[in-house]
């Protein structure tokens, strides 16, 4: 085995696999998944920083509507920005580990139901102040108010109570939950002087870059900040992300030198850029996925039968082919794999069978009238193309799918969440316990498949305050198989991010937790020509 | 009062009445789309409450009547007000977009008008010879291309090919002249190639109709040129035909070219107003959805004035 093991990581190092592949290997060999992306992240590391130049990024994602309240941020260019001038308290790394940023230090009581974070001296922010407690808690507070219009307001309103002492703060929790430290990364969570409160849009972070130009649907420029406390990141003098929403123009830019990295790269022609020098492709599998989801309380939906009988008609893997255009992986009809922690791999793979289907669709008692599975091209990339092999697979095991066109506008709120039976996404969360919480357990608001199970809901409070991580991942493993079996998710393919980066880009990482690693392609990497 | 000032404020009056139906129309129909600027903010993750709170601070809870003469008032003291969506000053954005709008729409016009007509006054002078031919074959298929395959096709020319050129034209406030011209080079071209065929066809056509007049053939028979009757003789003739028609280019060039504006992400109005309809930004959709309509009314009536001028029997009108 360690002769395979030393040829594997020989050929790692070398630039030859991707962290997927390597730990797919390592694992395979004996060594545990942790450990495997510990030795990927040294190896990939070797290569030395290099400082100075004008690191350029080119994104679709981008509207001139973005603000730069990082409260409000939705789309991949507004994300990018904000994690180009600011830091939260915490964030993931790569290899789903904890990362601290604001804070150094984080402890909890053994109920995991008050949590301490210390913060680090010394952090500046742009306009010179220094992050103190009570900035922290001024952040968090301005994100529990309504009118905030926070999209991490869910995240924050389990905390009752909060607390600034010296360089400590103090949560306390209404419920306990082990995951608060991972949930304090949230994107939206960027710590702003006195919280924002006064000028939620003034971008004064205590990122590694300070905001120059801000054209929304444009570009944004920045400039380094001199007295960034973290001397792993931000090695360029200089960011510019432009958007490009055109995919011609954006990869045309990537191609002749205009930009260093692109986002977004249209799976059809990743092929084709294979081949150009002086590119490369990176495709990083994340936690994004594609689904249709059935209203768990409505006719015919509400039978489980009838709900097994869709999942087993489903081909999953055409659908990574012709959709994703192999760049992805199939789904299990729960919305967690192996790029969350505590992720259970021996939870068997569904698969397409018709003659199942066809049995379970049967036993339904279903009257044979036409299940209406509403779609529009805006729901996901190739929504449109999916919904309708999806109904080709269907038929040829006997249910009567019936694809029904719906326009873009008004998507999310004539359709998503009022028709029972319809196409959507989800971009993922950083840990099992949020994606659950924000989209399963009974009482969420965006409960999407109106799911409702007591066991469920029982395992899921379980185990959000459970520290013993054997216990937790087992009661995690439970919760899986009773959404696979009984959910109203059919959740055919996790997206992989496909961004395009020139070779001139050096300490490139694939990033599970988000596009462009994770919103910070240009502040950890650097320009080596 | 002088007939043509007379003219000219008659038309400038029902200019500004047609520009006020034009902002009724406009409210209207952003109306009656379906869904709300609340909800196309909030997208997926929109509740009830939140959709309540966004509502009520944007005032999207008053009466549709009520937000249009409100928003109507502001216009008439120049207050547009702020983006519903991101705060920004809409005078302030649309100020610097516009000039861009307007940059890129002087650079085409520059270069397409006198080329169209000079064309133009080629093909009527060779009328069915290989000339004339050849200009038409042209200028006809490059006007049949649509504008983004045009676009794809200069850019995998101008910039892989040949790299002399950016994909991406964006222009910023600190460029110099020079640098801008450079930037914009791509989609004045792909403007040039879709505006050339119409003004040129129309000149053609223009000048080969005065051609048939008896005054012409005077005009040849006391033996001048075939170049000099056309440009003496027939031309200042064909002036209001050719006039209406390049000015419909020219506002064709301001205000619809937003497909050349996504595919090069050149930061003018177009793509602002794509934005903001999306959203459902009424005021920021209404302010430009004005200038438009006010730039597209301002140059016809600028073509009827020039049209009367050019020809005395429409200066005194009887």
């Amino acid at each position: 085995m360690t002769q395979q093991f030393d040829r594997i990581v020989a050929q790692m190092r070398m630039g030859g696999m991707t962290r997927r592949e390597f730990v797919g290997r390592a694992t395979a060999l004996g060594v545990s998944t942790a450990l495997a992306s510990a030795l990927y992240t040294k190896g990939a590391r070797a290569e030395e920083a290099k400082k100075g130049g004008v690191i350029r990024v080119g994104m679709s994602g981008g509207e001139s509507t973005n603000s730069l309240d990082p409260a409000l941020a939705a789309s991949e260019v507004p994300f990018q920005v904000n994690m180009t001038w600011g830091e939260m308290l915490t964030d993931v790394k790569p290899d789903g580990t904890l990362d601290m940023r604001i804070a150094e230090e984080v402890s909890s009581t053994p109920d995991a139901s008050e949590w301490k974070f210390k913060i680090r001296k010394g952090v500046e922010f742009h306009d010179g102040k220094t992050v103190t407690a009570e900035d922290v808690v001024a952040t968090l507070k301005r994100h529990t108010d309504e009118k905030s219009q926070s999209g991490a307001l869910g995240v924050v309103k389990g905390i009752s109570e909060m607390k600034a002492e010296g360089d400590m703060v103090t949560l306390k929790l209404a419920e306990a939950n082990a995951d608060l430290p991972f949930l304090m990364a949230d994107y939206h969570l960027i710590i702003q002087p006195g919280g924002g409160v006064d000028n939620p849009t003034a971008a004064i972070g205590a990122g590694p870059y300070k905001v120059n130009v801000n054209e929304p649907g444009v570009r944004h420029t920045f400039t380094k900040h001199a007295n960034y406390f973290d001397s792993t990141m931000g090695h360029a003098d200089e960011v510019e992300i432009l958007v490009i929403n055109d995919n011609t123009a954006r990869t045309a830019a990537l191609q002749s030198g205009q930009v260093h990295m692109i986002n977004r790269v249209d799976p059809k022609i990743v092929e084709l850029l294979k081949g150009v020098p002086g590119v490369s492709i990176k495709a990083v599998a994340g936690r994004g996925h594609y689904v249709f989801i059935m209203h768990c309380d409505k006719a015919p939906f509400d039978n489980n039968d009838l709900r097994m009988a869709l999942k087993l008609a489903i081909n999953r893997d055409e659908m990574v082919q012709k959709i994703l255009g192999g760049l992805g992986s199939v789904g299990n009809d729960f919305p967690i794999n192996a790029a969350y922690p505590l992720f259970d791999d021996s939870i068997p793979q569904r698969v397409f069978d018709a003659a199942k289907a066809g049995e379970f669709y049967k036993k339904s008692g279903h009257d044979g009238s036409p299940i209406v599975l509403r779609t529009a091209p805006g729901a996901f990339p190739g929504a449109v193309e999916a919904a309708q092999l999806f109904a080709a697979s269907a038929q040829s095991a006997g249910i009567p799918l019936e694809v029904k066109l719906e326009p873009d506008d008004g998507y999310w709120s004539n359709v998503w969440n009022v028709e029972p039976f319809c196409a959507s996404y989800w971009g993922g969360r950083p840990v099992q316990d949020q994606m659950y919480s924000t989209a399963y357990l009974s009482t969420a608001d965006w409960n999407d498949t109106k799911f409702k199970n007591a066991k469920f809901d029982e395992l899921l409070l379980s185990a959000r305050g459970e520290l013993d991580q054997a216990k937790r991942k087992a009661e995690y493993s439970e919760m899986a198989n009773i959404l696979r079996d009984e959910g109203g998710l059919i959740l055919p393919m996790f997206n992989d991010f496909v961004s395009g980066v020139s070779d001139t880009i050096g300490g490139w990482e694939d990033d599970p937790n988000g596009e462009l690693m994770n919103g910070r392609a240009q502040v950890r990497c650097w320009l080596n020509s | 009062m002088h007939p043509v000032l007379k003219l000219v404020a008659q038309r400038v009056a029902l200019g500004l009445l047609l520009l006020l139906a034009v902002s009724a129309v406009i409210f209207l129909g952003v109306e009656a789309l379906p869904g709300d600027t609340a909800q196309a903010i909030l997208g997926q993750s929109a509740t009830p409450q939140a959709l309540a709170n966004l509502r009520e601070k944007m005032g999207l809870d008053q009466p549709a009547l009520i937000r249009y003469f409100h928003w109507l008032g502001g216009i008439l003291t120049g207050d547009l007000g702020k983006a519903l969506t991101n705060g920004q000053d809409i005078a302030q954005a649309i100020g610097q977009r516009l000039g861009n709008t307007l940059f890129l729409a002087a650079c085409a016009g520059v270069i397409s008008v006198p080329l169209a007509i000079l064309l133009g006054l080629v093909a009527a002078r060779y009328n069915g010879r290989w000339p004339d031919k050849l200009i038409s074959g042209i200028t006809l298929s490059t006007i049949s291309l649509p504008e983004f395959v045009a676009a794809y096709f200069v850019i995998y020319l101008l910039t892989q090919l040949i790299p002399i050129f950016n994909p991406v034209a964006m222009v910023f406030p600190g460029m110099g002249f020079w640098e801008r011209l450079h930037a914009v080079a791509l989609p004045v071209i792909v403007l040039v190639l879709v505006v050339l065929a119409h003004m040129m066809r129309m000149t053609r056509a223009a000048i080969l109709n005065v051609m048939q007049s008896a005054y012409i053939e005077t005009a040849e028979l006391k033996g001048l040129s075939p170049m000099q009757v056309i440009w003496r003789h027939a031309f200042p003739n064909a002036i209001a035909p050719i006039v209406s028609v390049v000015v419909l280019n020219l506002a064709y060039l301001v205000v619809g070219v937003v497909v050349v504006e996504v595919v090069f992400g050149y930061n003018a109005l177009g793509q602002y107003l794509v934005d903001h309809v999306s959203k459902r930004d009424l005021p920021v959709v209404q302010a430009v959805g004005m200038i438009f309509a006010a730039v597209y009314i301002g140059l016809n009536i600028l073509a009827d004035v020039i049209a009367i001028v050019a020809n005395p029997r429409l200066r005194h009108p009887r």
